[in-house]
């Protein structure tokens, strides 16, 4: 694809970086322990300790995600969807593995390809299809569209459009939960495009002035748009700018599931027992464009693409280690497939059997003053159609 | 009653804000240090400490991104801009975070930030430190505008604004820093949205704000003793909202219209204020509206050049005039 080699021979240099062993030496052996018949001693504990239906849990929602994105790509060509279509397809296992990581204080925030993130967090499909659909009834109303998705009550705050912009924000949240005297974490994922914005760096540079819990996530699919990562990026690695903000550091394979929680485990630890930001980045791939207006053609080959589908695909290896742990069978692998598109399609005709919203919507959801009139305590005209 | 500063008005605010909220947090370049560039916030971190009171990089975008991301938790930052002329580099944390996250979200978040400093020319400082972005802010559906001019409606505006659980744009003024006035001792607060008529007058209405309020008030006294004009004086205090009512009320009342504005005049406050006044009190009008604003060009920094291009009480002065001839 392309390289990220740059500096590997460097690690001694590396004071920052933390060095993620995902082979503890001893496994604690626990009675719910899933495959209690299988060997485990590949896995770090964050692994190994996962009950069976907790991996099925997340081998599920890895092909939800796909699927979702597939009909939603469907829906796209039926031109019954507006704008942008950013699909997170080859990404599943990165916003599933830090997901699946997160506790009742702990944040996400991100930017436009965000789908896989909202269904990660627990999102349901109706509404996130309908938002797309642009329909009354989407996770926003028909007000956000595919690239804002939110929903707070799951401690997810978007679904960000301008590249770089959610990631002050997501320093915002870690500083939040730190003055709130609260354990927990924010992740704040970022594309590789973005790590050349100045905000970026800006928020690198406050997390690790004031020791903030964050976690920049910087999910690398190898191109910011059409532009491929050593035509856009300079020096080493891109987790590795950590160096110049003292902030700690790491990498690991986005096609691995469990790698991306064992890995993202540690620094998540970081953030809340030291409350110490780190960078992570998690080499991933899409399959598809930029957006699906993105014709595809200039920047990569097919058979790059296919290479990874063939061999990297998150939800293969990840099926395959479940097929090995005897976790997963072929019958349930079919039920869930199924599952999954039943859901989607469901999902879809919710959309479409869904109402648009109206003119009189448009000046909703503006200001809270306005949506809040037993309270509110201004005066005077806010809006100015007249 | 006490007579304080500007400053100190701000000042008092920002203190009893922080003593009654825990949630309320200051923050900005020097704010807590240095006591503030311009030392609105002096003594504030010996007396609230440095988790109320906190010093930030220069790196408006960061922080200014972070006070967002903070505010959606609850927290409620009150940042200030050393000058708001900075807010071109926190641009999008402004105006497409700040002021489109409750929409975006479809009403599930709200961001109770104030984002205050100066906003203003006149202390000769050149073109990329004297801008009044209050147009600019107001264009954005989703924030508030607020540009005080006098140290009691600094007070309770502010006071008001830290409450508010939309983000509020408060622009001061440095020139108005050092103005003092009456100041209660008990607590009061003032509604956003809500004029008031700084001089009651018969023959001309004066819409204004900020500190072009002061360069009015002091040209309608001239009026009144050397040319026997007298001149009512609407002061809008907040932008957006607008309490447009107060100042049709004015129109049906003088039928003659000067807007007044430290602004240029290409799609400023004043367009606006022109259309509405003209669209809702056409029948009331004797003439054209006029207007006077910041004579179009970057900001220069020549010091008695720069005292030109701005409104001041003389050229108040001669428009008044003209808009009465």
């Amino acid at each position: 694809m392309i390289s990220k080699g740059f500096g590997k021979k460097l690690d001694a240099l590396r004071p920052n970086h933390l060095t993620v062993s995902n082979k503890p030496s001893a496994i604690p052996k626990k009675a719910e322990s899933p495959a209690a018949g299988t060997d485990q001693s590949h896995l770090a504990p964050v692994n190994a300790n996962l009950t069976p239906e907790a991996r099925i849990e997340l081998y599920r929602t890895m092909v939800r995600i796909r699927r979702f994105e597939e009909r939603s790509l469907r829906a796209y060509q039926a031109k019954k969807i507006g704008g942008f279509l950013h699909l997170y397809i080859g990404q599943e296992a990165v916003a599933v593995g830090c997901c699946s990581l997160m506790g009742k204080n702990d944040h996400v925030i991100t930017a436009y390809r965000d789908h896989g993130h909202a269904i990660a967090v627990g999102m349901d499909m109706k509404p996130l299809m309908a938002e797309v659909y642009g329909k009354v009834t989407g996770s926003s109303k028909g007000k956000g569209g595919s690239m804002h998705y939110f929903d707070p009550s799951r401690n997810f705050w978007g679904g960000h459009g301008i590249v770089g912009g959610q990631i002050p924000l997501g320093v915002g949240l870690a500083y939040g939960v730190k003055y709130k005297g609260l354990k927990g974490a924010a992740m704040a994922f970022m594309g590789d495009g973005a790590v050349n914005q100045g905000a970026v760096h800006e928020s690198y540079n406050l997390a690790a002035l004031w020791d903030l819990p964050v976690v920049f996530v910087i999910e690398n699919n190898g191109y910011s748009m059409g532009t491929s990562q050593e035509r856009s990026s300079a020096g080493f690695g891109l987790a590795e700018r950590g160096r110049a903000y003292g902030m700690a550091w790491g990498t690991c394979n986005g096609h691995d599931l469990y790698d991306v929680r064992a890995t993202m485990d540690k620094f998540l630890k970081l953030a809340h027992d030291e409350s110490k930001p780190s960078i992570v980045e998690i080499d991933t791939y899409r399959y598809r464009g930029h957006s699906v207006a993105d014709p595809d053609k200039t920047y990569r080959t097919r058979d790059e693409i296919e290479d990874y589908q063939k061999t990297k695909d998150p939800i293969t290896l990840f099926q395959k280690a479940l097929l090995n742990e005897k976790i997963l069978t072929d019958a349930l692998i079919e039920q869930i497939d199924a599952a999954a598109r039943q859901e989607a399609d469901q999902a879809t005709e919710f959309a479409e059997a869904s109402p648009f919203p109206t003119v009189e919507d448009l000046q909703k959801d503006v200001y809270w003053e306005i949506d809040n009139p037993g309270q509110n305590t201004s005066q005077g005209r806010i809006f100015f159609d007249r | 009653m006490p007579v304080i500063s500007y400053r100190e008005a701000i000042r008092h605010a920002l203190s009893e804000e922080i003593e009654r909220d825990p949630n309320v947090v200051v923050m900005g370049e020097e704010v807590a240090q240095f006591n503030g560039a311009y030392k609105v916030t002096e003594g504030m971190l010996a007396k609230y400490g440095p988790k109320r009171v906190v010093d930030t990089p220069i790196s408006e975008a960061g922080f200014i991104g972070m006070g967002v991301g903070a505010s959606m938790l609850g927290v409620r930052p009150v940042m200030e801009l050393m000058f708001w002329s900075f807010y071109s580099v926190a641009f999008d944390q402004i105006l497409n975070n700040a002021a489109n996250l409750r929409y975006m979200s479809g009403g599930q978040i709200n961001v109770p930030i104030v984002i205050r400093g100066p906003a203003n020319g006149g202390t000769n400082v050149g073109a990329t430190h004297s801008h009044t972005p209050e147009n600019v802010l107001a264009n954005h559906p989703g924030v508030k505008v607020v540009v005080p001019a006098t140290p009691y409606d600094a007070k309770g505006l502010l006071k008001t604004a830290i409450r508010d659980n939309d983000p509020v744009m408060f622009l001061e003024n440095t020139i108005l820093y050092g103005d003092k006035g009456e100041v209660p001792t008990e607590e009061y607060l003032i509604p956003l949205g809500k004029a008031d008529v700084k001089r009651q007058g018969t023959d001309l209405t004066i819409v204004t704000y900020g500190r072009s309020v002061i360069h009015s008030l002091k040209a309608a006294e001239v009026l009144e003793k050397e040319h026997g004009r007298s001149v009512e004086i609407v002061d809008l205090r907040t932008i957006r909202p607008l309490d447009i009512d107060t100042v049709l009320a004015s129109v049906a009342k003088t039928h003659r219209v000067l807007i007044v504005e430290e602004q240029k005049p290409f799609a400023s406050v004043g367009s606006q204020l022109a259309y509405m006044i003209q669209r809702e009190a056409f029948d009331e009008l004797d003439g054209p509206i006029h207007r006077l604003t910041t004579i179009d060009s970057p900001a220069i920094y020549s010091p008695p050049v720069e005292a030109e291009q701005l409104p001041n009480p003389e050229r108040v002065i001669k428009a008044v005039l003209e808009a009465l001839a």
